[in-house]
């Protein structure tokens, strides 16, 4: 554990606000929405989201942390602020390198064939055309989207959800990250593409300094990770080893 | 485990992290280093715009046939219109008519389509601003790379009208590239403009129609300004012909039809056009820069 004392992200006094427009509805809307594009400065009629109310911690290289809480607790929040991809509305988050988020369904294209998208995620995530080009046969081959056919060449709305997900996964998995955060990307394909799909997670892990992992399986999270970090309503209510708070999240459940 | 022993305690989290060299998270690049990322996606930029551009028409039967049959049908449109029913020809042949008024629909169409595609470039992709780290001016440059290629296509369409009508491949034609590398210039600045606009005020989607009809019909696509506005004062006139949608509408013609000769075109007219170019396409990268790391936020 001496190496762990080096740290890969601190979160200090982290808030998140999430704006969203036209949310407050009724009489008069219009015109709040009228005085809201013209007054500049403090908006009125747009409600504010705090979605993560200062979280403070420091993660350490080697460390699997995993992220727990009920739904809209602020997990996916949190992951995306340490990630850089929301701002923060006050504290700071500060990484080593680029943190990256396990994850492209959004860069991906329903009409396109599944070889298209892997070339066009694997763009999207930063990686050169030399780099997917070797891996590619990799990825389609861990997908398994190939074993019952040529389905590579097809679009990927002609897929099925479950073979789209393993698609997802495999292309997102390609690409080794300094610090990786997984959102619940366990659970998705049949139970031979999950055990695959945690094999290579665990070696991901061995390959990045961080992971990070937010799931509501308490199993994945047990097998994978050795910190928990237990959100609820925005604010860090535990902080510490696996077992311990697993335990108190139990209780509090009523599991 | 936060409170293991350690001599790093007592060091608040900005100490800590100037000591082991971490960086804000999602803090925005300077200027430069913002240019060297935009290089470094240069591949997923054009990947992303060709994408798109095939995901338009995949549904189609005729498939990418659309590309072209899309500016036909257009072009056909506009000259039942305003060439047979409102004879918007005045002062001109039909030899020169035609190809003028196709011309001006397909450059304006190219320019309107980036404003249009810029508005919806960050505001429409929240799931990816969201999910992926990239510089964000990837976005709306690859959408104007996108109209780009779908304006390539519709010059096929254009050099088949020219010769239709009389105009046939000479010299002149080496003009449209530099036409297009300007105009391509200008429309990509202004859809980082818009894309930034439009993050902030997704209203503007429904606004930007009306804005660009308006800019459609004082530019000259269907009549030539001079003409049109004979008998008004000549700064109008003026004016709408230094607007720069006008300028490479004019250059287009004049590049491509044979009696369309420089006596349309207004003095300084490159000069203009590159202007334009710069002034937009410059300024308009900055200006989205600016606000880089507040792009995402709902």
């Amino acid at each position: 554990m001496a190496e762990s004392h080096i740290p890969t992200v601190i979160a200090d006094e982290l808030h998140i606000v999430y704006r969203v427009n036209g949310a407050k509805t009724g009489k008069g809307s219009a015109t709040a929405a009228l005085s809201r594009i013209v007054k500049r400065g403090e908006e009125r009629g747009v409600r504010k989201v705090h979605a993560v109310k200062g979280v403070s911690f420091i993660a350490y290289r080697g460390e699997a942390i995993g992220l727990i809480g009920s739904n809209g607790s602020g997990k996916s929040t949190l992951l995306r602020a340490i990630a850089g991809l929301l701002p923060a509305e006050r504290g700071k988050v500060f990484t080593d390198g680029q943190p990256s988020l396990l994850g492209v369904n959004a860069a991906l294209m329903n009409d396109l064939t599944g070889e298209r998208n892997v070339i066009l995620g694997g763009l999207a995530m930063g990686m050169s055309r030399e780099q997917i080009r070797e891996r590619y046969q990799s990825i389609v081959d861990f997908s398994g989207i190939n074993e019952k056919g040529d389905f590579i060449t097809l679009p990927m709305r002609t897929y099925s959800s479950g073979m789209a997900a393993r698609l997802r996964f495999s292309i997102a998995a390609a690409k080794d990250h300094d610090v990786l955060m997984i959102d619940e990307a366990l659970a998705t394909g049949d139970r031979s593409f999950q055990k695959r799909s945690e094999a290579r997670i665990r070696e991901l892990r061995k390959e990045a300094g961080t992971v990070f992992l937010v799931s509501h399986n308490n199993k994945s999270i047990r097998d994978t990770c050795d910190r928990v970090l237990w959100l609820e309503r925005g604010e860090l209510r535990m902080d510490g080893a696996t077992d311990e708070v697993l335990k108190e999240y139990e209780k509090f459940t009523g599991k | 485990m936060s409170d293991r022993p350690s001599p790093d305690d007592g060091l608040s989290a900005t100490e800590l992290a100037a000591k082991y060299g971490l960086a804000v998270s999602g803090a925005r690049p300077g200027l430069a280093e913002y240019v060297r990322h935009m290089w470094g996606r240069r591949h997923f930029i054009l990947a992303f715009s060709q994408a798109k551009l095939t995901a338009q028409y995949s549904q189609a039967k005729l498939g990418q046939l659309w590309q072209v049959a899309t500016p036909l049908l257009n072009a056909l449109v506009y000259f039942l219109i305003f060439g047979l029913i409102l004879n918007a020809d005045r002062g001109m042949s039909r030899e020169v008519y035609i190809p003028f008024l196709v011309t001006g629909v397909f450059v304006f169409t190219f320019t309107q389509s980036s404003v249009m595609a810029g508005v919806r470039a960050i505001a429409g992709n929240l799931g990816l601003v969201r999910a992926l780290h990239f510089p964000r001016a990837s976005l709306p440059i690859s959408f104007a790379l996108q109209q780009l290629q779908q304006l390539l296509f519709s010059m096929i369409v254009l050099f088949v009208v020219a010769v239709g009508f009389g105009s046939y491949p000479r010299l002149s034609w080496l003009l449209i590239l530099p036409v297009l590398v300007l105009q391509f210039l200008f429309n990509t600045g202004l859809a980082l403009i818009m894309a930034r606009m439009g993050s902030k005020t997704p209203d503007l989607a429904q606004l930007m129609p009306f804005v660009m009809r308006t800019w459609m019909y004082a530019s000259g696509v269907m009549f030539s300004i001079p003409v049109m506005l004979a008998d008004h004062p000549k700064w109008i006139a003026d004016i709408l012909q230094w607007n720069p949608a006008a300028i490479y509408m004019d250059l287009m013609r004049f590049a491509l039809i044979d009696g369309y000769g420089s006596e349309n075109l207004p003095p300084h007219v490159w000069a203009v056009a590159g202007g334009w170019a710069a002034l937009v396409a410059l300024g308009g990268f900055v200006y989205f820069w600016k606000a880089e790391e507040r792009y995402g936020r709902g």
